[in-house]
């Protein structure tokens, strides 16, 4: 049997680990990505401060692969062509290689199950303006990114110190825009690498997101027990942000960006502009356009992919008011719906809602997050995906013996600044579930036991831990495959 | 805190809880932290584990 795996991030990467681990050498895991790294993400945040160069968060794939046994291709998947066609009934994805020996010579790659895992597009364009190369607007989504935004980051620096004031914009770069965790990780990186330089009291640093209230993460917010009160995360990240000396503007989703000025709408329908000199704004995130087509060539790309290029999976898609969204509505295997040997795992997968409550601006245009899935719940869907396509291969069955929804499993969320055993300092957050149990928590919507929220040394050292941890994970070290998702 | 807080009243950042000189040590307390690595990381591993079966 031939396993085709589409990217090699977080949850791909995953899948194929132990997709391989479990096959061994009787089938073959095939795993295609644009990229020749893997990069483990949530450190970028540390290169865009300079903290880590990019070779510290990155290593070669193919290399891995080899040792492994699985066959790895540089190269981009086009098309799914889950039928085949005239000549084989086998499903197969023309793929265009992007390494450089074979640069842009296309290829047909069959297979018997298929894994999309290819994250987000990291769709810029949806935002006039933004991004690396307009408007020195910077990302940390991506390790050349983050280098990228350090460099600029090093300007803004030598500016304030030659006592120049200087204004900085970090957030969200679109109305609907998701991955608030990171941004937020981002602007405190910035305010404390500045406190630390004495340079604090020039910079005016801002916090400009699509949440109806901060501490919204994408996720509706949560409820901690803090200070013998049982208190949201508005407070929580309120707090943070005021004692980091960080502004906030919410309810904002951002429209457009021009040198020095990003224009944004709010919910009550105004038209702002904010100015900067350094802007850091997440993009929106969208799949990656890959068509779909029978056996005789038709389009069957609905049949495969939602509307924003997120593979359709075994949620519950049906409209509903936000009053009538439950946990039931959250994909379990993750399975296509019409081709049963079509799984989507990660950021691939398309949500069936948002888990923050959608809003509309006076003018009718949508500001909110879109559910968060990076990091932890990525890592477990990519491992659930390969232990159920190993056990279909190996005991020729349909079953799925394993499940991970959004509405059971948790998340932690650690957002880490400085770097050291004692000059660090971290915000610890777990939640669980990601997406609220109204049933079962009925007040919070979530376990209270599970979910906390901690400002200490210990954060940092968590984050730092968990880096070289899951690297190790990645790298395939010994008894990598013990280590938790 | 540096000195940049100027007139902050009546302004959103006026009003959120601010740690305590008691806090903010707490935060650095070698032992404190300790105990809060242990405790953060077992609540985390509770997490992973119920969260997919």
């Amino acid at each position: 049997m031939d396993v085709l795996v589409l990217g090699a991030g977080v949850s791909g990467h995953t899948a194929a680990a132990f997709l391989k681990r479990k096959l061994g050498k009787k089938h073959n895991v095939i795993v295609v990505s644009p990229g020749a790294y893997y990069q483990w993400i949530p450190s970028n945040i540390w290169v865009g401060v300079g903290r880590m160069t990019i070779d510290n968060v990155r290593f070669k794939l193919a290399r891995i692969y080899r040792k492994w046994g699985i066959d790895f291709r540089q190269a981009k998947a086009l098309s799914i062509h889950p039928e085949g066609d005239d000549s084989s009934s086998r499903g197969y994805v023309t793929i265009e290689y992007t390494s450089a020996d074979q640069k842009g010579s296309n290829e047909n790659v069959e297979y018997d199950y298929l894994v999309n895992a290819t994250g987000p597009k990291l769709n810029f364009e949806k935002t006039p303006g933004l991004g690396p190369g307009n408007n020195t607007t910077v990302s940390v989504c991506s390790y050349d990114h983050a280098a990228h935004a350090w460099e600029e980051l090093q300007k803004v620096i030598e500016k304030l110190k030659r006592g120049e004031k200087q204004k900085i914009v970090i957030g969200t770069g679109h109305a609907m825009a998701t991955c608030q965790g990171a941004a937020f990780e981002y602007a405190m990186n910035i305010s404390f690498e500045l406190r630390k330089q004495k340079l604090l009291h020039l910079a005016e640093i801002t916090w400009l997101t699509n949440e109806y209230e901060v501490g919204d993460f994408g996720m509706g917010g949560a409820f901690i027990k803090r200070g013998g009160y049982v208190t949201s995360t508005k407070i929580f990240a309120e707090s943070v942000l005021a004692e980091n000396n960080i502004n906030w503007i919410k309810r904002a989703g951002v429209q457009k960006v021009d040198q020095g000025k990003i224009h944004y709408e709010t919910l009550d329908g105004d038209y702002k502009t904010i100015e900067y000199d350094f802007a850091m704004l997440i993009p929106a995130f969208s799949g990656h356009g890959i068509g779909a087509f029978d056996r005789k060539g038709n389009d069957i790309t609905s049949r495969l992919f939602a509307g924003n290029g997120l593979m359709l999976v075994d949620a519950d898609y049906q409209t509903r008011p936000f009053e009538e969204w439950t946990i039931q509505d959250w994909p379990t295997t993750y399975q296509n719906p019409n081709y049963d040997n079509i799984y989507a795992a990660g950021i691939a997968f398309a949500p069936p809602h948002s888990i923050s409550k959608p809003m509309k601006s006076r003018n009718g245009t949508d500001i909110f997050p879109t559910p968060p899935r990076t990091g932890m719940p990525s890592g477990v869907i990519g491992k659930v995906v390969a232990q159920n396509i190993a056990h279909r291969i190996r005991h020729q069955t349909d079953e799925h013996k394993h499940t991970a929804s959004m509405g059971r499993m948790g998340a932690a969320c650690i957002i880490s600044v400085g770097y050291g055993i004692r000059k660090g300092m971290g915000a610890t957050m777990t939640v669980s579930p990601i997406v609220q149990d109204w049933e079962k928590y009925p007040q919070w919507g979530r376990d209270l036991n599970a979910t906390v929220g901690e400002i200490g040394l210990a954060g940092h050292w968590i984050k730092l831990f968990l880096h070289y941890m899951f690297l190790h994970k990645a790298k395939g070290y010994p008894f990598w495959w013990l280590l938790p998702e | 805190m540096e000195n940049l807080n100027k007139i902050r009243g009546y302004k959103d950042e006026f009003y959120p809880p601010m740690p305590t000189k008691t806090t903010k040590h707490l935060r650095t307390n070698f032992l404190v932290q300790l105990y809060k690595f242990f405790r953060l990381n077992y609540k985390i591993m509770r997490i992973v584990i119920k969260g997919h079966s």
